[in-house]
């Protein structure tokens, strides 16, 4: 029994030594900007799975793991907004077999994080879902509001989960809003037209108005391309690509990410100077 | 430092790609024909790229270029025909960097940048790919001092006139594409001359972003659409991806969708560029400045992307 407790008292003796380096090294970071919003296309769950031999769903679940990890480390770095492509609307496509072990997936570990003693609640991470909740089944589509609601106080940090999401159809709905609102606007007697539709307007209109544009767009598995993946609010963001596949993503990832955001930010500032 | 002592990949692989070996490309080739099996739909807008595809595998007749096949150049080692993109997309940066790095002044900069620009066009043409979309001036580089901003909008009239003869020639078809609001009477007008005298040409379609927001080509996208709304010609209910692809400047094109996007000068971002047209674009990202562009980085950048495996969303297997 005293072996056991011994050996719990180190490995917790153990963790803090890792979180105090840990902190220690995200404070020599901060010495330099830091990034607010970072956005990750999570790819590689299933390939993680194939190369460990294991069954498919055990790659999405070793990816939900890797997503509890970066969402911790970027409370302690002080990062504001995480973003993650958690599901397309194009994955709908894929073999129904697959589909329907990623939404229960999903669901369970949305279930999971509902709970008081949450990572997400321990952390103060708000959790926000953009995407065409309407094309997902009534109890997954309820239990995202739950988590919605449930998480709403939190103010630490606020991470985006993108189900049934791609960015023309967020552009799409934040286009058909924004035409909706200036037909009334134009409809309602007192109030003169206020010219045509501007940017302001649709983006206003946008599911991820509710967050600053990325600063880092990041991909996994070495895939260089977007996939439909917040075309709009990445206009101006960095944007890394990383052989890792997502499960393997960790701290020494996040570091080397935002070292070269550093530096490259100060090559932009040194180029806008000479503008 | 970090990444030596642990085994895990943490460079970023959007920096300058090395060409991987040859055998590759046979592998790829085979996935290629077998990324879209019958149970996977491919969205509307993509539907010709298959069909393009299959024609260009079963028949080879039906070539890219049309009926300059003839003229055609045999592509360099190690690219296969097959696999060229249609739409190559390039964000031309580095100009002034590589005026700077000589001691010159950025005019000579960018006019360095034209004569690459003017050899890339001759590659696209000889290696049968359809349309060119270049990122001359951005809409957020009206805020450059006056002079430089002066000297692009006389070089890009320069050019134009200078070059309206070869392209005619050359089959090539100029479209311009952006905010001409804000352009000199004179270019707004050569433009138009330029786009009519070239519009039936068929080899190559040289689309230049010339005051261009990719955020704004949706804005004025929209603002078209709210106007056909208000005049009860279309529902709102009823906006789609088709829709939008139509009002979009890029709407003068067949194929709006760019395969293959090239930034140079080594910064990793897309700056606002064909941001909806972008969606699936697969992206490189190359180091060499825009005047030192030639060739040999054009068949390394088209290399990597004919070895990457396309699956909009989807499974190969």
């Amino acid at each position: 029994m005293q072996k056991g407790g011994v050996g719990e008292k180190m490995l917790k003796f153990l963790f803090r030594v890792v979180r105090f380096l840990r902190k220690c090294i995200f404070s020599v970071l901060s010495v330099g900007p830091v990034p607010a919003h970072i956005a990750f296309i999570m790819d590689g769950n299933r390939r993680y799975a194939r190369q460990h031999n294991l069954k498919e769903g055990a790659g999405h679940d070793a990816g939900f793991l890797a997503l509890m990890s970066i969402v911790i480390y970027a409370c302690e770095l002080g990062i504001k907004y995480v973003t993650v492509y958690a599901f397309s609307i194009d994955n709908f496509r894929r073999r129904p077999e697959e589909v329907e072990c990623i939404m229960n997936l999903m669901l369970e570990k949305i279930e999971l994080m509902c709970r008081k003693d949450s990572i997400v609640n321990r952390h103060g991470v708000r959790i926000h879902f953009s995407g065409n909740l309407e094309l997902l089944r009534e109890p997954m589509r309820d239990a995202a509001k739950k988590l919605m609601a449930v998480t709403a106080n939190n103010s630490n940090a606020l991470l985006t989960l993108c189900v049934a999401y791609t960015s023309t159809n967020e552009i799409i709905q934040a286009i058909q809003k924004s035409c909706e609102e200036k037909w009334v606007e134009n409809q309602e007697p007192r109030r003169v037209g206020r010219g045509p539709i501007n940017l302001l307007e649709i983006e206003k209109q946008m599911d991820m108005a509710i967050a600053p544009d990325p600063d880092i767009v990041v991909r996994t598995s070495g895939e260089n391309r977007l996939s439909n993946f917040l075309l709009w609010q990445s206009a101006r963001s960095y944007l890394f690509s990383t052989l890792a596949l997502w499960p393997d993503i960790s701290f020494w990832h996040l570091v080397w990410i935002v070292l070269n955001f550093q530096r490259n930010q100060s090559r932009v500032e040194k180029k806008n100077k000479q503008v | 430092m970090l990444s030596l002592r642990l085994a895990i990949p943490t460079v970023n692989t959007l920096s300058p790609p090395k060409p991987k070996p040859k055998s590759g490309l046979v592998q790829t080739a085979s996935n290629q024909t077998e990324i879209f099996p019958s149970r996977v739909s491919v969205p509307k807008r993509y539907g010709y790229k298959l069909q393009a595809a299959t024609t260009d595998v079963a028949n080879e007749e039906i070539s890219v270029a049309g009926e300059f096949s003839e003229e055609e150049e045999e592509l360099p080692e190690g690219l296969n025909k097959e696999l060229m993109p249609k739409h190559v997309a390039v964000i031309m940066d580095g100009n002034g960097r590589w005026a700077r790095q000589r001691g010159l002044p950025t005019s000579a900069g960018h006019e360095a940048g034209v004569r690459s620009l003017r050899e890339l066009v001759e590659l696209c043409c000889r290696w049968g790919i359809q349309v060119l979309t270049v990122f001359a001036f951005s809409y957020e580089n009206w805020i450059r001092p006056k002079v430089e901003v002066d000297f692009l909008l006389s070089l890009f009239e320069r050019t134009l006139k200078s070059e309206l003869d070869t392209t005619s020639r050359g089959g090539i078809r100029i479209s311009v594409i952006g905010d001409s609001s804000k352009l000199p009477a004179s270019l707004q007008e050569l433009i138009h001359d330029v786009e009519e005298t070239t519009k039936d040409n068929s080899r190559l379609q040289l689309i230049v972003a010339v005051s261009y927001s990719g955020k704004y080509d949706v804005v004025q996208a929209c603002r078209s659409i709210a106007e056909k709304a208000k005049h009860g010609n279309i529902q709102l209910e009823d906006i789609n991806e088709s829709l939008i692809e139509q009002e979009l400047e890029t709407n003068c094109t067949e194929f709006p969708y760019p395969d293959l996007l090239i930034r140079t000068s080594g910064e990793l971002r897309v700056s606002n560029f064909l941001l909806w047209q972008l969606a699936y674009t697969e992206l490189v990202f190359v180091q060499q400045l825009w005047p030192d562009f030639g060739k040999d980085e054009f068949v390394e950048a088209l290399t990597s992307y004919q070895q990457r495996q396309r699956r909009y969303g989807g499974r190969h297997s």
